[in-house]
């Protein structure tokens, strides 16, 4: 039972919990840096070193940190964690920096970073919260390589590098583009509410009531969804 | 002036956070429902914005003076959300009816990555410090534009039974934001 427990939370963020597909959550490096296959793999990496190491240490200071600043707290130990993996990728892959820009520095106010902390980290012990890091992160670099993959193979005929359709047709440079990330990513949400057929799953809205964060919500502050009308 | 004014429309139109740069599509897509709380929104987040570079444009000027330039990421955070809190204290006290339309959206603004990107941008190309204010304006008032723009759309995707059924909710959301951003395409090489 224990280790059933140990691999649900593994692969919860798989797909079940998919933290881009199912809660809608880190929108903009989903969109940002999925213009090939290449740059999409190294946002998730980034963003999953952070997630694992930010969710272990709040899981280590989680009875240290009072309730009422711990939000502060959390921004603090992703934003070290963000600097150190900012500084990493500088120093070993400056082409992946050159290409992902001001987004590297934005992984911490990636909503999945605190969202995980928040509502698992905060309460789970540190091997289940670097599970979690693994799986929620594993999730979210697996969506951004797809994404990554469909807009490279149509924008541009290749994927990763390699030409594979560009020898029969020329590149819709637009996909890579900012119309083609908005219209991808709809596809592809289109396509798992197709798979999953559920309809009482399927969101009309970005409301507090199918918020993913509604347990520990308290009245909403701080919260980028929160219904306001 | 006139280059103040190039600043700002460019950051409206050609650069328009949300819809050319992908900055700021969590409250784009998540307050964009109804025109009210778009335009609360828009004002808040501007508001904001103006004032976080005002503030963090002088303390990397500090940091760089003391060669730690790359605390860059951890000191803004900090400050920005300081900054919204201590805005929304004073709000609260001194501005009751101002604080009563925008002070719902201030808290939600420290998580907006548009004020975050819009301060480290504005280091990133080397703007002086009254440019960098002008383009913290027209970033504001793009995402304004955007979300009253977003607000219209939306209000005619009400009845959802004519989208097919995979489509609706979210998906037809961000369908409507792809036609939007590839009409803003048409303003690209306005200033080139």
């Amino acid at each position: 039972m224990e280790n059933k427990n140990k691999v649900s939370i593994l692969t919860n963020g798989l797909i079940k919990e998919n933290p881009v597909l199912v809660l809608v959550l880190g929108t903009c490096p989903t969109l940002a840096t999925t213009t090939s296959l290449v740059n999409g793999f190294g946002m998730g990496i980034s963003a999953t070193a952070v997630l694992i190491c930010s969710n272990i240490v709040i899981s280590l200071l989680r009875k240290i940190i009072p309730d009422n600043v711990r939000i502060p707290c959390y921004i603090t130990v992703i934003a070290g964690f963000v600097t150190i993996v900012q500084l990493i990728v500088k120093a070993f892959a400056p082409a992946l920096d050159e290409s992902l820009g001001l987004y590297l520095p934005l992984i911490v106010v990636n909503c999945i970073i605190l969202g995980r902390a928040e509502m698992f980290a905060n309460k789970n012990s540190v091997v289940d919260s670097a599970l979690d890091g693994i799986g929620m992160g594993l999730g979210f670099t697996l969506t951004l390589c797809v994404m990554g993959s469909i807009r490279e193979l149509i924008g541009a005929g290749t994927i990763a590098g390699f030409p594979v359709l560009s020898r029969i047709m020329p590149g819709m440079s637009v996909m890579t583009l900012v119309p083609g990330g908005f219209a991808v990513y709809s596809f592809i949400m289109a396509f798992v509410h197709y798979m999953t057929e559920d309809k009482s799953k399927i969101r009309n809205s970005f409301g507090c009531s199918d918020c993913a964060m509604q347990d520990n919500c308290v009245d909403g502050s701080g919260c980028a969804n929160k219904e306001v009308a | 002036m006139g280059k103040y004014l190039i600043i700002i429309v460019s950051m409206v139109l050609v650069n328009n956070y949300p819809l050319a740069q992908f900055l700021g599509i969590c409250p784009f897509l998540g307050v964009s429902k109804d025109k009210d709380s778009a335009t609360g929104m828009g004002i808040a987040v501007t508001f904001v914005m103006v004032l976080a570079t005002a503030v963090t444009w002088p303390i990397q000027q500090l940091l760089n003076k003391f060669g730690i330039g790359y605390m860059q990421t951890v000191v803004f955070i900090l400050v920005i959300a300081a900054l919204v809190q201590l805005i929304e204290m004073f709000m609260k006290k001194n501005m009751v009816g101002l604080y009563k339309s925008l002070g719902v959206y201030l808290p939600l603004i420290t998580t907006n990555c548009a004020v975050l990107g819009v301060c480290i941008s504005n280091i990133d190309s080397g703007l002086n410090y009254l440019e960098a204010l002008f383009n913290a304006f027209g970033a504001g008032v793009g995402f304004l534009f955007a979300m009253l723009l977003m607000a219209g759309v939306r209000s005619k995707l009400e009845d959802q039974s004519r989208i097919p059924k995979s489509f609706r909710g979210v998906p037809i959301v961000l369908l409507a934001a792809a036609i939007m951003s590839l009409s803003f395409m048409g303003f690209g090489g306005m200033f080139s």
